[in-house]
């Protein structure tokens, strides 16, 4: 979460994640989990090339509002302990 | 919101509740069509000294009590295979709402633009203010904009929960690990009630949802004050 500025939302920009073909279903979990792992992979590979991590922000944006805090919160922990158990 | 000796649905406050509402009325009326129905051909059994015992087939009549229950079948799978397919048309809402369910109260986030998130206990009775609901009214209810297409995402934080409010025909499980999409539509402002549907323990019983339908001004004011 490097860029504060670039995830709050753009004034009358974003609204609330639009609806993902990829999940169309009531079972969202993957939904959310996807766009975290998208924005962290991006972020990872966006700084291994030394370029902004400003176009990652829709990801966070998508996961921010579509996944619980609690799981975002233990993700992140999972992740800065070394023990997530997705690939980033 | 219910009250006592109720029969039927709690009022319609969204477009599918409505569409169940008449569904269960059309479905309901050929219930009682074909029990009075069968009820009488009893009553015309046991009141009569006629008797027949010389029958051998009757094609006629089971044509017709073959072909009929298949019409009147497919004349209450119509409507309902429409409904169930217009629950899950693809619409875009505006805002998305997640609901964690704990032991024993609702937890509701509002993320979409600020970090909103509070948790919602039931009154307990001692407590109540005269005019309240016992058992159904909450601390902080679930302030909704009116007309507006809501994305509810429902999870549990340990047991499994449900998330149902009757007046809007609503009703999701909320399952550890897993996150249950439901669509929100309520066309009038007011209070909307309803209960944990799934057993989760001994408080099971009063961990009560309460929406609060608003215009968006209000929402908007409402949303600012929580942060």
């Amino acid at each position: 979460m490097l860029d504060i500025e670039f995830q709050k939302s753009p004034k009358g920009k974003w609204t609330t994640p639009p609806f993902d073909p990829r999940f169309p279903n009531q079972n969202q979990t993957r939904n959310c989990y996807q766009n975290f792992l998208d924005y962290h992979r991006c972020v990872k590979r966006m700084n291994r090339r030394g370029k902004s991590t400003q176009p990652c922000e829709y990801y966070f944006r998508v996961f921010h509002s579509l996944c619980p805090k609690s799981w975002v919160q233990r993700w992140t922990e999972q992740i800065q302990g070394g023990t997530f158990a997705g690939k980033i | 919101m219910a009250y006592p000796f109720q029969l039927g649905f709690q009022d319609a406050t969204s477009p599918i509740m409505e569409e169940l509402l008449h569904f269960h009325d059309h479905t309901l009326m050929i219930v009682f069509l074909i029990s009075s129905l069968v009820l009488y051909i009893i009553s015309l059994m046991l009141t009569t000294k006629l008797t027949h015992t010389s029958t051998m087939d009757a094609q006629e009549v089971e044509t017709i009590w073959t072909i009929l229950p298949a019409i009147i079948l497919i004349l209450i799978a119509l409507p309902s295979l429409r409904i169930l397919y217009m629950m899950d048309e693809i619409n875009s809402p505006s805002l998305t709402v997640k609901t964690m369910g704990h032991q024993w109260y609702w937890s509701y986030e509002y993320t979409d633009y600020e970090d909103l998130s509070f948790d919602s206990y039931m009154i307990p009775t001692q407590e109540l203010k005269p005019g309240e609901l016992r058992l159904l009214e909450v601390d902080n209810r679930v302030v909704l904009p009116m007309e507006v297409t809501v994305r509810m995402l429902i999870s549990s934080e340990d047991v499994l929960h449900s998330w149902a409010v009757p007046s809007l025909g609503l009703k999701t499980d909320a399952i550890p690990g897993r996150l249950n999409q439901t669509t929100l539509m309520g066309t009038r402002p007011g209070l909307y009630y309803g209960q944990c549907s799934e057993i989760c323990g001994s408080n099971h019983s009063f961990m009560p949802i309460v929406l609060e339908l608003v215009p968006l001004s209000y929402f908007e004011k409402w949303s600012v004050s929580m942060l």
